[in-house]
């Protein structure tokens, strides 16, 4: 009966983080559309609708993914089957299993917050990191199309040499922490140093923590490091002869995998899920005051939101001719509505008793909705370096691991090791 | 002799990093721009806004007319000769002034064959034709419906019948 109590709640919470993680790509898809629009002085994305709303080019993934999934499942004649298809789901999968040993927050109800609670936490993330590579060689041999070959032959040899100084870079990271397991790494950072900062693990490893960024960046296959799908060399590198959902598979997966390296390197280095200057104890005591204040601070904020919504609903008057003008004001209406509901919450969170699970519910949305935003914070700055940088050239790259990282991995490690020794 | 060879990058530009930081500021600097002044990014949204085409702006073409508002061309065929996409059909008849001799009973202008050379307009002996009607949009569901003929030439408006586009 209990093993069964055990499984349910591994499922629930595996389903969460997968949701989770998949509700996180449209939005990511919005992010990058749109902040390479403004990085370039452009608009980007604002025209599809449902009705009135716009949401300022969010509709567009939703007839994006329509038309991924409506499109015709094309496969070329001469690919090998099996492994054709299996390429993407290999992808997506290993993507997806990266999430599963994530700590998303503190152990509530005697229940640890995160999928898997291996002991090998940072060496199974290291392992299933590798998987990766396989699904990109497989989709690159199996299209049998020389592009897709080609980009698949490099990312597996960018693969294979960036995880080694990912690797030793991690390694630093696990002396100081003296554990493999990601939820005592991040609450090993829950204290506060040298008075004012969070005791983030990027204080005691800034030359790791920058190590591994660079290197999360070529594993993830990102800009500058997508060699693999180099579009001005390899038309689109291994997924060139993907089409429809297939494809859609391939770049699901990249944004899950941007996903989990971010949560991977904000778990390492930036304090996972800790709430800066709150531990889980102080967030549950003072749960009542916290709440208020967090709903005094949104009216502010939404009444300014109200006004900018009902400015850009005068600017843009009579733009469209059809129900998408009243976008602005309805949404101005509504963050009226939202800034009377939070002073109500304000109000009745000051005069109402705190049950202590409220508290403890309260302490586990903040410090998810703490992760939650770290991690979007890591995947903007993805974004803006892949709109900032040019994509390196194919010996720039490898010297840039063999002859700078790894030297520096190394070189980070017996500083680790000296500063160790000098503290003992 | 003296050879100006580059200098080799200081240890700070060889570190990639501190012009990484660089970049980033650049690209920051016009994302806070863009945010403060939305309205003034350079994007001209089209259906609801169009671009002021400038004067010189070779578009559709139009057939210019006489005084009496008859046609103004007396079918020469100069510009269908001129024309290097041959989109130009023009079929002649007898003009009832002696002095005209001829007027084109059907001009025709094939608008997917046309490549908008103007060379129609500089061949043209009597400024019959010209392509300031500031259209840049056809739009149809066949091909005969970009085809058009004599009466819709002589139909269409110049962009700027003073010959300045607006302030």
């Amino acid at each position: 009966m209990l093993s069964l109590t055990i499984l349910l709640l591994v499922l629930v919470k595996a389903l969460f983080v997968v949701l989770l993680a998949l509700a996180f790509v449209p939005f990511l898809v919005w992010l990058e559309r749109k902040g390479s629009a403004i990085i370039q002085d452009r608009v980007g994305p604002n025209r599809a609708a449902i009705g009135f709303v716009r949401l300022g080019g969010l509709v567009h993934l939703l007839a994006d993914s329509l038309k991924m999934l409506s499109k015709e499942d094309l496969i070329p004649r001469e690919v090998d089957r099996f492994y054709y298809y299996l390429a993407p789901f290999l992808v997506a999968m290993v993507s997806l299993m990266l999430l599963a040993v994530m700590p998303f927050a503190d152990q509530q109800w005697g229940v640890p917050m995160q999928v898997l609670t291996l002991n090998a936490g940072v060496i199974y993330i290291l392992s299933i990191a590798s998987l990766n590579v396989y699904g990109i060689v497989l989709a690159g041999w199996s299209s049998s199309n020389k592009f897709a070959l080609l980009g698949g032959l490099r990312s597996s040899a960018q693969l294979v040499s960036y995880e080694i100084p990912m690797g030793l870079a991690l390694v630093g990271a696990l002396m100081v922490y003296n554990t493999v397991q990601l939820n005592e790494i991040v609450v090993a950072q829950g204290q506060v140093v040298l008075g004012f900062l969070p005791a983030w693990g990027i204080w005691y490893q800034p030359l790791g923590a920058i190590l591994f960024t660079i290197c999360a960046f070529a594993e993830t296959n990102r800009t500058p490091f997508d060699l693999a799908e180099g579009e001005s060399e390899l038309v689109a590198g291994y997924h060139t002869e993907y089409a429809g959902m297939k494809f859609g598979l391939f770049f699901l997966a990249e944004y899950v995998a941007m996903v989990a390296s971010s949560a991977l390197i904000v778990t390492l280095y930036f304090g996972g899920w800790q709430v800066p200057y709150f531990t889980t104890e102080g967030l549950i005591a003072h749960a009542a005051l916290l709440f208020t204040i967090a709903c005094l601070a949104a009216v502010p904020l939404l009444i300014w939101l109200a006004i900018a919504f009902h400015q850009s609903y005068l600017r843009n008057l009579g733009r469209f001719k059809d129900i998408r003008d009243q976008e602005g004001h309805i949404y101005s209406r509504l963050c009226w509505g939202l800034m009377m509901v939070a002073l109500l919450a304000a109000v009745a969170a000051a005069l109402l008793p705190w049950p202590v699970w409220l508290a403890q519910a309260f302490a586990l949305v903040a410090q998810i909705g703490c992760f939650l935003v770290k991690i979007l914070l890591m995947c903007a700055f993805f974004i803006w370096v892949r709109w900032t940088l040019p994509r390196f050239r194919y010996d720039q790259l490898m010297q840039l691991s063999w002859r700078t990282l790894l030297p520096l991995a190394l070189l980070n490690i017996l500083l680790t090791g000296a500063m160790i020794l000098a503290k003992a | 002799m003296n050879i100006s060879r580059p200098r080799p990058y200081s240890f700070l530009r060889d570190t990639y990093l501190w012009e990484i930081m660089h970049g980033m500021m650049v690209t920051m600097r016009h994302v806070l721009r863009n945010l403060r002044h939305w309205g003034q990014m350079p994007t001209i949204e089209y259906p609801e806004h169009k671009k002021i085409m400038p004067p010189g702006y070779r578009a559709q073409h139009r057939l210019t007319k006489r005084e009496d508002g008859t046609v103004r061309c007396v079918a020469c065929m100069m510009c269908a000769t001129a024309c290097p996409a041959e989109c130009i059909h023009i079929i002649a008849g007898e003009h009832p002034n002696p002095e005209v001799e001829k007027y084109p009973l059907k001009f025709d202008i094939d608008l997917l064959e046309c490549v908008f050379c103007g060379m129609c307009v500089e061949a043209c002996p009597v400024d019959a034709i010209r392509m300031d009607s500031g259209k840049y949009t056809f739009v149809g569901f066949n091909r005969n419906d970009f085809i058009i003929h004599k009466e819709a030439l002589l139909a269409t408006e110049p962009l700027y019948p003073g010959g300045d586009p607006p302030r």
